[in-house]
């Protein structure tokens, strides 16, 4: 069986973000860069598969140059080989020029299952796994929490609101993972010094013949809006408190 | 040129979700800025009745594809037909829920229709003839302005922030032919596990009561249970609970869990770790209870008590019952 699984370099969960004065983006200074975390739980079950099934993991991300760190982490954890897609014109792309430079890159490369992280908690889109299965003709399933291959179909769990589905695909196509499919492992010793031999190809957006045209830009990125300061609430005992911060929800806030 | 508001509504077994009003009166504060229509497509089987609702918020014109084919939902089926309508219309925008089904649909129609959106908006408005979007990025640690230069100009609206208004127009309502043949379709649900506990999913919930690492344990969650029961809230958990194994991770609220905006968060025992703060701070109150006076949590709270949330949530679950009755 080949796997493909996607990654992206995001900023640490505990990162504090801070926009830049001219708003054109956040300040990078003294983030902490890690793998988003739904990607991670997409290596963990294609390593899995791989293990039950046999075959091969390829990983591929886009990003600039420091995302090779990411490549290595899910090399070390035990995928086979990389695709770096490197370029700066890539930097502030859209879902779908990243799609489209992933689909450049995986379409000449053998893939039974495509795994991609649900979204990317920094743009937060996700969109990149949908886009990428049609631009390569395969079906999807999104926001997966749990998976079974059976020969040529998968069949995979997804939430929705107030219910889960049971879905059944062919394959090959674009699974999205979801937090609750697995375990991440960590990449042990020996597969931190094995992951740095291991094979990591570099291209750029003309190598891979894709074109970028940004079509959805982000043309201002702004602090969240100041919430006024609140009330603490002072009382005698907790009864107190509870009864005036009652009175308040219903009097002032008007939400119960 | 492209022309018209268009929106994907929603519906499960023959009625609308609120998202769909939601996205019809949105389209239709937009289009009368453009001096437009709205135009609203409908999928399903057994539908066709529903479709006139929509003239109540503001909706000119309904698309109608009434097929077995398109129960219960399924990517392909789905997509083929919208992709299909817009292609031969060509709205100049194009609008989905941010819902389970509309993230699904909309990212599979970007790549159809070799567009651009801005997913999981909480406000829209037109500058200049064109859409601009805000959007909450790194969970709401920040915000991005989003301009789409192709057509359609698609959107996502997070549920729950839109407003509702009723605006009745009326909607003349077209049957369409469905592109599909089932055999076709490259997937299928095989089973529909409905959730029984009768509870409002946390991103559509207009109450939350959250508990964290200060319940000490997933046997004390009976109380925000017994809280929640009474204001019709649907009880989350923060990042430690859940990694603890104290709560399901579908409960979860934060970065890595469900980004939600209710009318009001009730956090309980909740710190306030950056990334769950980002999670639910677009709610539009927030209530911390917490014994520890100098948790992040207040600096977000509207109300804050600083006391034993063993003490104080009985007794708010006494004085919301009395309030109520």
């Amino acid at each position: 069986m080949n796997i493909v699984a996607c990654v992206k370099q995001v900023p640490d969960t505990e990162t504090l973000i801070k926009v830049k004065p001219d708003r054109s983006g956040i300040d990078e200074t003294g983030i902490k860069w890690v793998m988003n975390p739904y990607d991670e739980f997409g290596v963990e079950e294609a390593l899995r598969l791989k293990e039950k099934l046999s075959g091969e993991v390829i990983i591929v991300s886009v990003g600039p140059a420091r995302a090779l760190e990411t490549i290595r982490t899910a090399l070390a954890m035990g995928a086979e080989r990389g695709i770096h897609i490197v370029d700066p014109a890539l930097d502030s792309a859209d879902p779908f020029t990243i799609a489209s430079a992933l689909a450049a890159a995986i379409k000449n490369i053998p893939y039974d299952i495509i795994f991609c992280g649900q979204r990317a908690i920094d743009d937060d889109c996700g969109q990149v796994g949908a886009i990428l299965a049609e631009l390569l003709g395969i079906p999807q399933v999104t926001v997966i929490t749990k998976v079974d291959v059976d020969g040529n179909t998968i069949k995979v769990t997804r939430p929705i609101e107030g219910a889960q589905l049971i879905i059944e695909s062919s394959l090959p196509c674009v699974v999205t993972a979801q937090k609750g499919l697995n375990e991440p492992r960590y990449a042990s010793l020996p597969g931190i010094m094995k992951a740095k031999k291991k094979p990591v190809d570099v291209k750029d957006a003309a190598s891979l013949g894709v074109s970028i045209d940004v079509k959805a830009k982000i043309t201002k990125t702004l602090p969240p809006p100041a919430r006024p300061p609140g009330k603490i609430i002072c009382g005698e005992d907790p009864a107190e408190k509870a009864r005036e911060l009652a009175r308040l929800l219903r009097e002032e806030a008007k939400v119960i | 040129m492209a022309k018209g508001v268009w929106i994907v509504t929603e519906q499960r077994y023959g009625t609308f979700r609120k998202i769909s009003f939601e996205l019809a009166s949105t389209a239709r504060k937009l289009a009368d800025q453009l001096g437009e229509e709205v135009v609203a497509i409908l999928l399903g089987s057994g539908i066709e009745g529903i479709a006139g609702e929509l003239g109540k918020y503001g909706v000119d014109k309904v698309y109608v594809a009434d097929n077995a084919v398109y129960e219960p939902y399924t990517t392909d089926a789905h997509a083929t037909t919208v992709a299909s309508l817009v292609k031969e219309h060509d709205p100049s925008i194009l609008l989905l829920g941010a819902s389970a089904q509309g993230k699904d649909l909309s990212a599979r129609l970007v790549g159809k229709l070799a567009t651009g959106m801005a997913t999981d908006c909480v406000d829209l408005k037109i500058v200049e003839g064109k859409l601009l979007a805000s959007r909450p990025m790194y969970a709401g640690k920040c915000f991005g302005e989003v301009m789409v230069s192709s057509y359609p100009q698609m959107a996502s609206l997070r549920p729950n922030v839109f407003p509702v208004v009723e605006n009745a127009k009326n909607a003349s309502i077209t049957k369409v032919d469905t592109p599909i043949d089932p055999g076709q379709l490259k997937t299928k649900v095989l089973d529909v596990q409905k959730d029984t506990s009768g509870k409002v999913d946390l991103t559509e919930a207009n109450i939350i009561v959250s508990g964290g690492r200060g319940m000490k344990g997933p046997e004390n969650y009976v109380i925000l249970e017994e809280l929640a029961d009474i204001l019709g809230a649907t009880v989350g958990a923060s990042r430690a609970a859940v990694d603890a194994g104290w709560r399901p991770q579908k409960d979860q609220v934060g970065q890595t869990g469900k980004v939600v905006s209710p009318n009001l968060y009730v956090a309980c025992g909740i710190s306030g770790a950056i990334q769950h703060l980002a999670g639910m701070g677009s709610s539009k109150y927030i209530v911390a209870i917490n014994k520890d006076p100098d948790a992040p949590i207040f600096a977000r709270a509207d109300y804050g008590i600083v006391d034993d949330l063993f003490k104080v949530v009985p007794e708010l679950t006494k004085e919301v019952k009395k309030l109520l009755e």
